[in-house]
């Protein structure tokens, strides 16, 4: 099963917090923006909730 | 172990407990006792998005998802007392709840300053959203805003009072705002910053009196010189809320002293078996730093606190004795972590600042994107930047006294 995520950026203030527990889908740019894969397997499903749950501005969800 | 767990304290710390709780498979009963009448919300926002959009509850409420269906929650009945020995609590409208493990996630409440004067309207504090949403209804465009101290929140409110067109005056007790955890040249640098969109600073300033009846006129300071103002926010620090535990052998001195498994303690230091405490109220110990223990007003703490009691407590509910025995014996670390938008400024902070005997500017300038770190004995104990956020993330797995110096 694949995972969709969305990040609401006009929420998102690029703390990068998620970029801690689920570093194959969140990272910074160059530019200290924050990019991610919009898609994961479901074998990250965990560690995207904890980015999910740690995000301060609770900008990130799953798309169902 | 009996049922049920209570967890009383229904903000974020409380809400990661009950998630965890069930997502390790804990299924017994489970009740979350809040003082306030809203399910669980954000707070971080209150100081900003609240105060500068027109946003409601429903706008900062945290998702609550099918997990938690089975929860019973208890909102907007404060917990009073309590008697660990008989392991009931009672609330404020006189019920009493029985628990078989106790979580206590009660959080802080902001210091008042009754004592000084107390007008009718005109005067208030921001920790909670009903807080927030008062003192929205006053800041209007013109208004002359005192807030008095200079910490994170206080500098936060300034910036966003000042972008709604209030006049704002930063009364502080300290040289400089913010000076205990950024250091003194990072932290002038931040008061300049805001002086450049028009705040005022008083450092080295108390507030000896405040004035009006039905509604605010002023403060009176030390100095002897009054200022007229229409709205004045305490932004002085927090209290523990742990009064309700008074009576009974705890250790509540600064807060619920807790061990590594963040078990609270008798008095003479042995463990509570079933009662836990997590989050602002907790005093813990951070292990990687030193043997103290200390309470930290961080936002990732009450999170990491609530997996690990969330785990433990579902692990010794279930029947695999040896992950309960891993789980209690696992380390706890967390690294604290902040952020603070003021203006253009974004702060981004990991470790204890406030243990830095030695600031650093490690790169970029005064006045521009510039990266801090704080030192103790060689080792770095905290690092923060404005801007330069990879940078800054860069070393969080760096600060700690544990490591060797470089």
């Amino acid at each position: 099963m694949t995972l969709k995520i969305h990040v609401d950026m006009e929420k998102c203030q690029h703390y990068g917090q998620c970029v801690f527990d689920a570093p194959t889908v969140f990272r910074l740019n160059e530019d200290d923006k924050l990019e991610y894969e919009s898609t994961a397997d479901d074998s990250e499903r965990d560690n995207i909730q904890l980015a999910i749950d740690i995000c301060p501005m609770q900008a990130i969800k799953f798309v169902e | 172990m009996t049922n049920p767990v209570v967890i009383v304290g229904a903000s974020m710390g409380g809400l990661r407990a009950a998630e965890t709780l069930r997502k390790t498979g804990y299924a017994g009963e489970l009740i979350v006792i809040g003082d306030e009448p809203h399910a669980p919300y954000n707070r971080p926002p209150l100081s900003k998005e609240v105060l500068a959009e027109h946003v409601d509850h429903a706008a900062v409420a945290f998702p609550l998802g099918e997990i938690l269906d089975d929860v019973q929650w208890i909102l907007g009945d404060a917990v009073v007392a309590t008697n660990l020995d008989h392991h009931t609590i009672t609330l404020a409208s006189g019920r009493v709840v029985d628990y078989g493990t106790l979580i206590i996630a009660t959080g802080l409440r902001p210091r008042r300053l009754d004592e000084l004067g107390r007008p009718a309207t005109g005067v208030h504090a921001i920790r909670t959203l009903d807080d927030a949403m008062a003192l929205r209804a006053e800041l209007n465009p013109g208004a002359r805003v005192v807030v008095y101290g200079a910490g994170f929140i206080g500098c936060e409110t300034a910036a966003t009072a000042t972008k709604l067109g209030a006049t704002v005056t930063v009364v502080g007790k300290g040289e400089v705002p913010m000076l205990r955890p950024l250091g003194r040249q990072l932290a002038e640098d931040i008061q300049r910053r805001h002086e450049a969109h028009g705040v005022t600073f008083l450092n080295n300033t108390r507030i000896v009196r405040i004035l009006g009846d039905d509604h605010l006129t002023g403060v009176e300071l030390d100095n002897g010189q009054t200022l007229e103002c229409d709205v004045l926010i305490e932004a002085v620090g927090s209290l523990p809320n742990v009064e309700f535990l008074e009576g009974n052998d705890i250790d509540i001195e600064s807060g619920i002293h807790v061990n590594d498994t963040l078990h609270a303690l008798h008095a003479n230091g042995e463990p509570w078996a079933n009662v836990y405490a997590i989050g602002d109220v907790a005093r813990f110990p951070i292990p990687q730093f030193d043997p103290k223990t200390r309470r930290v007003e961080h936002w990732n703490i009450p999170t990491e606190m609530a997996r690990k009691v969330g785990r433990q407590i579902a692990l010794e509910h279930g029947d695999d004795a040896e992950a309960h025995a891993a789980e209690m014996a696992k380390e706890f670390t967390p690294i604290p972590s902040f952020w603070s938008d003021q203006f253009e400024v974004s702060l981004l902070a990991y470790g204890l600042l406030d243990q830095g005997e030695d600031v650093r500017l490690l790169e970029g300038e005064v006045g521009g994107d510039c990266l801090y770190g704080y030192y103790r004995d060689g080792k770095m104990v905290g690092v923060c930047g404005i801007g330069m956020r990879q940078k800054v993330m860069s070393y969080r797995n760096k600060v700690g006294l544990n490591f060797e110096p470089e």
